[in-house]
C-alpha cells in the first residue's frame, strides 16, 4: 500500500514538472491544441447538439489540417454533461487540469454553460458556447473569455416577434415555460412587440415539463389574440404545436415559435407546422456554400446540420485560425486575435466577437413551408428575411456586462 | 363580464372537459398499476416506460409495416403485454417473498433500461403520429372546440375502464383474482393455477399501460422520455384512489384530471387572490398556497392534493388498511 | 477473519485511501464521491438502520445546497457558517417532511416524502435567490476559519474529508448507541417496540431528522465543492441515485453506502464519454443488484467472511425493510 502511494506521489510530481516545462518550451503550450466538446450526448438536447456537434468540431479539425497544415497537433476530446451543472464543472475542471484542454465548446442548456464559463475563466481557457441560448452569458455573467456564438433569446425573440407583427399579428398572448429561459423569452418577445405597436393581451404560465397543453391553449383561444407565442423550447413546444391543430386553434391564430430549431419541424411534420415564422442563425439550404457543407454533414449523421451544430464547426474553425495567426495558444493572445479578426464563412458572413463575447451575425427569419412546397427530404423553410447583425442582437447599450465601458 | 373569478362560465366549461379528457389517462393508466399492485403487490415503476413502449410501437408499425391505428390499438397492447409478461416470468416473481420495495427498485431499474434503449434507438426530440383519418377534425361546442380524436380517447379509456372493472368485481375469473389478491396459498389449493393467473394479469396491467400509449401517440409527442414525466404523476393518483382499488383508481384519475382543469385554469389562484389579497396580513400567509394552485404549478397540485389525503385517510379515498 | 478485525481493516482502508486520494484520483472527483458518500451514508441510517425508504431524500441536499450558496455569496457568510446555515435548514426542513411522512409506513411513507419533495422541487424552480433553472453560479468558496484558502485544491480536499469523517462518526456512533439499537428494533418489529414501551414515532422521527440534517450538511459542502448549485440536486432522479448507491454498496451496513457512492459517481464521471449507455448500465446495476445481490457489494463480502467464520455480525443481512 505504502509502496503505491509513494509511487503515485511520484509520478504525480513528474506529471506536474513535465506539465511545466513543456508550457515554457513551446508556442502551443504543449505541442498539442486540445478541444474538448462538452455537450448533451444522450438528453433532451442530444439531436440539436450532442453527437452532431462532435461531428462538426471533428469535421472543422480535419478541414483546418487540410487547408492550412498547422505546424502544431490538435485533438478533441468529447463528454457528455447530461445537462448537469455539476457535471459539467468537474468535467470541465478535470479537462484543464489533467488533460490540458485549452478550449471547451458547444455547452448546450444554461446552467452548464454558466458552470462551465466560471470554471474557465478561473483557469483562463476559452469557452466557445454555440448550444445555450439564456442572455445572461453575455450580460451578468459575461465573461472576456467567452463567446457566445450561435444565438441567443433576444435575437430569436426580436427576429420572430418583429416579424410577425409586421406581418399584421397585433395582438399577443404568450404560452410561458415556468422557468428563468421561458419568462426572458415572453420579456424579450413583448417589449418588441409593444415597440412596434403591437399589444400583449396575457399570458399564462405552464409548469415544466408539461405533456398536456389543452387548458392553457384554451386560455389563449379565448383571449382572442391573434398570435400565440410560445416562449418554451423542445418537448414542450412541440406539444403545444400540436394539440394547437388538435383543438382547431391554427390556423384561426397563429402560433410564434420563439425557440424553435430544424429538428423540432422534422418531428412535428410539415403539415402541423406550415406557415409558422420562426427565426434561425442558420438553414442548410440557403445557398451552395451552406449546401456544400451541410451535405458532407449529412454523409456523417443522415441528418441536417442544425444552426448549434454548424455554430460549433464556424467557431472552432475561427479559433484555430486564430491561433495560426497568434502564433501561438496563449488564451488572451487568441482572444485578442479572434475578436480582431472578422469571421466569414458558410455560417456568417463579417461576424464580428463584441467586447461582451457576442459574435454579431445575420439571422434569418425563416417561414416554414407547406407540405406540397416541400419538394425533397428536410426541405422545410422559406427564408423571408435577413435580419442585418446589428439589429438581430442586443445592442451593446443595453448590455449589463460589466466588460461594456459606458 | 359574466363569469366566476376571473373567467367565463363558458371558459370553465371547456377548461372541465380537457381536465375530463386527461382525467381519463390518468384513470387507465392508474388502473393498470391498481390491478398489478392488487395482485403482486408490486408497484410497477416501469409502467412509465410500457406506457412510452405501447406509442412507440405504434409509430414503428406505421412507418415500417403499414400498420393502421386500429390495428396498432389491437397489436401494440398484445405485443407490450407479452413483453411484461416475459419479464414477470424471468425476474418480478423472484421476489413476491420479499419486500415490496424492491419489486419497486427492480422495475425502477427497468425502465431506466427501456428508456435508454429506446433513446439510444430513436434519439430524443421525438416522432410524430398523425390522427387517423376518421377521427380527424372535430365540432363546435359554441364555448369551445372539441376534437373528435379526445372524444374517443375519453371513450374507449370509460369503456376499457368499465369493462375491466366489471370483469374484476362481477364475473367468476375477478372471484379468483380477488380470491388472489387475500389469500394465494388458499386459492391454490382450490386447484387454481396462480401462478399463471399472476403472470397474465401483470400482462394486462402492462398491455393497459400500452393501450393509454397508443392512445396518446396522436396527441403527444412519441419520444422515449414521454412515460417518465407521466409515470410520477399516476402514481400519486394510485396513492389518493388507494393502492390495489379498482374502481378508487379509475374515479380518483378522472377526478384528478378535473381538478388539475381548474387549477390550470388559473380560478383557485385567482379566488384567493381576489379573497385575500386586500386583507394586509392574510395576504402574504396565503402567499404560499396560492402559488401551489396556481397554473404553473398544476404539475405539484396532485402532490398536493397526495399529501392532504394521506394524512387525513391513510389508505387512499378508496382503499382499505391492510 | 473476525469482525473486529474487518472492521479494523476496513476503517483502515477509510483513512488510507482519505488521506491519499487526491493524489490517487483528481482531488474534485474525490471531493464529489466524498459528498455523496455522506449523503448515502445518511440515507442509509433511515433505510438500513430504520427501515424506512426515502424516496424524497434530494430534498435536503438540494435545499442545503441552495441555502450555503445564497448565504455565502450574496450575505458574504463564511464557508464554516454557511455549511451550518445549509445544515440547520436541512434539519429543520426533516422535522417538516418527517413529522408528516412517519405517520404512515412502507410504500406509503416513500410515496409522501416524494411528493413532499416535488413541492419542494417546485419552491427552489420558483425563489428568486436560486436562479431557477440557470442555477446559482460562481459560490466563492473563501476562507475556513477566515484563515485557510479554500480555492486550494487540497486544502479544500482535506475539509471536505473533514466533514466527511465528522458526519460518518456521527452515524457510526448513533448505530451503534442504544438509540441505534432501538431503531433497529423498530425496523425488525415494530408492534413489539411499541409494546415494550418505546415511543416509536419520536425514534423515527429523530432519526429522520438527523439522516436529513447529514444529508444537508453533504449538500451544502457540495455546493462549495463546485461552487453552484442547481436543480439537479432537488430533483427525484436524485432521490433514485441515493437509493441506488444506498442499495448497490449494501444497506444497513456501515460502509456500504460508501462503496455505492463510489461506485455510482465513477460510472457517472467516467461515463460521460459513452453517453446514453450510462442510463442502461445504471438501470442493469439497478435490477442485478435487485435480482442476485440484494445484501450489496459490502454485504456480500462480509457474508463471505461469515461463511469461513460464523460469529461475524458487522455486515448486512438483506434486511427487509418496511
Amino acid at each position: 500500500m505504502k509502496r503505491k502511494l509513494l509511487s503515485a506521489l511520484i509520478c504525480a510530481a513528474l506529471m506536474l514538472q513535465v506539465g511545466a516545462t513543456a508550457g515554457a518550451a513551446t508556442k502551443a503550450s504543449d505541442g498539442v491544441v486540445k478541444i474538448g466538446v462538452l455537450t448533451d450526448m444522450s438528453g433532451t438536447y442530444s439531436d440539436l447538439a450532442g453527437p452532431g456537434a462532435l461531428i462538426a468540431v471533428q469535421m472543422a479539425v480535419a478541414d483546418f489540417i487540410a487547408k492550412e497544415k498547422p505546424d502544431f497537433k490538435i485533438e478533441v476530446i468529447s463528454a457528455d454533461h447530461q445537462n448537469k451543472g455539476d457535471i459539467a464543472a468537474i468535467k470541465a475542471r478535470e479537462w484543464i487540469d489533467r488533460e490540458q484542454v485549452d478550449v471547451i465548446v458547444d455547452l448546450v442548456t444554461t446552467s452548464t454553460a454558466l458552470a462551465v464559463m466560471k470554471v474557465a475563466k478561473e483557469k483562463n481557457r476559452i469557452t466557445l458556447v454555440s448550444g445555450a441560448a439564456s442572455t445572461p452569458i453575455t450580460n451578468e455573467q459575461c465573461t472576456d473569455i467567452n463567446v457566445h456564438w450561435t444565438y441567443d433569446t433576444y435575437a430569436l425573440a426580436v427576429g420572430t416577434g418583429k416579424a410577425v407583427v409586421k406581418q399584421g399579428g397585433k395582438t399577443w398572448f404568450f404560452l410561458t415555460a415556468d422557468y428563468a429561459f421561458g419568462k426572458s423569452l415572453e420579456k424579450n418577445t413583448s417589449e418588441v412587440v409593444v415597440k412596434e405597436g403591437g399589444k400583449v393581451l396575457g399570458h399564462v404560465l405552464h409548469p415544466f415539463p408539461a405533456q398536456d397543453f389543452s387548458s392553457f391553449l384554451l386560455q389563449a383561444q379565448a383571449s382572442g389574440a391573434q398570435v400565440i407565442g410560445l416562449a418554451n423550447a423542445g418537448n414542450d413546444t412541440i406539444n403545444a404545436i400540436k394539440q394547437a391543430s388538435e383543438f382547431g386553434i391554427t390556423p384561426k391564430q397563429s402560433l410564434a415559435g420563439l425557440l424553435m430549431f430544424i429538428t423540432d419541424v422534422h418531428s412535428l411534420g410539415l403539415k402541423t407546422t406550415q406557415g409558422m415564422y420562426l427565426t434561425t442563425g442558420f438553414y442548410w439550404d440557403r445557398n451552395d456554400e451552406t449546401r456544400a457543407w451541410s451535405k458532407r454533414f449529412f454523409e456523417k449523421k443522415s441528418r441536417q446540420p442544425t444552426m448549434v451544430q454548424a455554430g460549433d464547426y464556424s467557431a472552432v474553425t475561427h479559433y484555430l485560425e486564430a491561433i495560426k495567426a497568434a502564433g501561438t495558444d496563449d488564451t488572451q493572445a487568441v482572444m485578442a486575435k479572434m475578436k480582431a479578426t472578422p469571421i466569414n464563412d458558410f455560417f456568417a458572413k463579417n461576424g464580428k466577437i463584441r467586447v461582451d463575447g457576442r459574435m454579431v451575425h445575420d439571422m434569418y427569419l425563416a417561414q416554414v413551408k407547406k407540405p406540397e412546397e416541400s419538394k425533397y427530404a428536410w426541405d422545410y423553410y422559406n427564408i423571408r428575411q435577413v435580419i442585418p447583425a446589428d439589429q438581430a442582437f442586443m445592442p451593446l447599450s443595453e448590455s449589463v456586462c460589466p466588460l461594456v465601458k459606458k | 363580464m359574466t363569469g366566476i373569478f376571473g373567467i367565463s362560465i363558458q371558459g370553465l366549461l371547456g377548461q372541465l372537459l380537457v381536465g375530463l379528457l386527461n382525467g381519463s389517462f390518468y384513470a387507465i393508466l392508474s388502473l393498470g398499476l391498481a390491478i398489478i399492485f392488487g395482485l403482486l403487490n408490486i408497484i410497477n415503476f416501469a409502467h412509465g416506460a410500457q406506457y412510452m413502449m405501447g406509442a412507440f410501437l405504434a409509430w414503428i408499425g406505421m412507418r415500417y409495416f403499414g400498420v393502421t391505428y386500429w390495428w396498432a390499438l389491437l397489436l401494440s397492447p398484445l405485443l407490450v403485454g407479452a413483453f411484461g409478461m416475459l419479464l414477470e416470468r424471468s425476474m418480478l416473481k423472484r421476489l413476491y417473498k420479499l419486500d415490496h420495495l424492491y419489486g419497486l427498485l427492480l422495475t425502477f431499474g427497468l425502465a431506466l433500461i427501456i428508456e435508454g434503449l429506446f433513446r439510444y434507438r430513436f434519439g430524443i426530440s421525438g416522432e410524430s403520429y398523425p390522427v387517423t383519418e376518421l377521427l380527424e377534425g372535430g365540432k363546435n361546442l359554441g364555448f369551445m372546440f372539441l376534437p373528435k380524436y379526445r372524444v374517443w380517447v375519453v371513450v374507449a379509456s370509460l369503456v376499457i375502464c368499465f369493462v375491466t372493472w366489471y370483469v374484476i368485481e362481477r364475473t367468476k375469473l375477478g372471484s379468483y383474482l380477488r380470491a388472489g389478491t387475500e389469500n394465494p396459498q388458499l386459492l391454490q389449493a382450490f386447484g387454481v393455477n396462480v401462478p399463471l393467473m399472476i403472470t397474465l394479469t401483470y400482462g394486462y396491467g402492462v398491455a393497459l399501460a400500452a393501450f393509454a400509449g397508443v392512445l396518446a401517440a396522436p396527441i403527444f409527442n412519441v419520444n422515449p422520455v414521454m412515460g417518465s414525466n407521466l409515470i410520477i404523476a399516476v402514481f400519486a393518483v394510485v396513492v389518493v384512489g388507494g393502492m390495489g382499488s379498482i374502481m378508487g383508481s379509475i374515479v380518483t384519475g378522472l377526478g384528478l384530471g378535473l381538478i388539475e382543469g381548474i387549477v390550470k385554469s388559473g380560478m383557485i389562484a385567482n379566488l384567493l387572490s381576489s379573497t385575500f389579497d386586500s386583507v394586509p396580513v392574510a395576504g402574504s400567509i396565503v402567499y404560499p398556497i396560492k402559488l401551489l394552485f396556481s397554473p404553473e404549478a398544476s404539475a405539484v397540485t396532485i402532490f398536493v392534493i397526495m399529501a392532504i389525503v394521506l394524512l387525513v385517510r391513510p389508505a387512499g379515498l378508496f382503499g382499505r388498511e391492510r | 477473519m473476525p469482525p473486529l478485525k474487518m472492521n479494523a481493516v476496513a476503517w483502515g482502508l477509510l483513512a488510507v485511501f482519505g488521506i491519499a486520494a487526491p493524489f490517487l484520483v483528481y482531488p474534485v472527483f474525490a471531493m464529489k464521491i466524498l459528498c455523496f458518500a455522506l449523503f448515502a451514508c445518511a440515507f442509509n441510517l433511515l433505510l438500513g438502520y430504520s427501515g424506512l425508504l426515502s424516496f424524497g431524500h434530494a430534498a435536503f441536499l438540494g435545499t442545503a445546497g441552495y441555502v450555503t450558496g445564497h448565504t455565502v455569496k450574496a450575505l458574504g457568510f463564511p464557508p464554516e457558517v454557511g455549511i451550518l446555515a445549509g445544515t440547520a435548514t436541512a434539519a429543520a426542513l426533516g422535522y417538516v417532511v418527517g413529522s408528516l411522512a412517519i405517520r404512515r409506513s412502507g410504500i406509503y411513507f416513500a410515496m409522501i416524502t416524494l411528493a413532499l419533495a416535488q413541492m419542494v422541487y417546485f419552491m427552489c424552480l420558483q425563489m428568486p435567490f436560486t436562479g431557477g433553472e440557470d442555477g446559482l453560479q460562481g459560490v466563492p468558496r473563501g476562507k475556513l476559519f477566515g484563515v485557510i484558502d479554500l480555492m486550494q485544491p487540497l486544502s479544500m480536499y482535506y475539509f471536505v474529508f473533514a466533514i466527511f469523517l465528522t458526519g460518518f462518526l456521527i452515524i457510526y456512533r448513533t448505530i451503534h448507541s442504544p438509540f441505534g439499537q432501538v431503531l433497529k428494533a423498530i425496523r425488525e418489529n415494530e408492534p413489539r417496540a411499541i409494546s415494550l414501551g418505546y415511543d416509536v414515532e419520536k425514534y423515527k422521527l429523530t432519526a429522520f431528522v438527523l439522516s436529513a440534517a447529514l444529508s444537508g450538511l453533504a449538500g451544502a459542502t457540495k455546493t462549495l465543492v463546485f461552487q453552484l448549485a442547481s436543480l439537479t440536486d432537488v430533483h427525484w432522479h436524485t432521490s433514485g441515485e441515493v437509493v441506488l448507491m444506498t442499495l448497490l454498496g449494501g444497506m444497513g451496513t456501515v460502509f456500504g453506502p460508501v462503496v455505492g457512492a463510489i461506485v455510482v459517481v465513477g460510472i457517472q464521471n467516467y461515463g460521460a464519454n459513452i453517453g446514453e449507455w450510462v442510463i442502461v448500465i445504471t438501470g442493469t446495476i439497478f435490477v442485478l443488484c435487485v435480482l442476485a445481490f440484494r445484501r450489496g457489494i459490502v454485504g456480500e463480502i462480509a457474508a463471505l467472511f461469515k461463511e469461513v467464520s460464523p460469529a461475524a455480525t458487522e455486515g448486512g443481512e438483506p434486511d427487509q425493510p418496511g
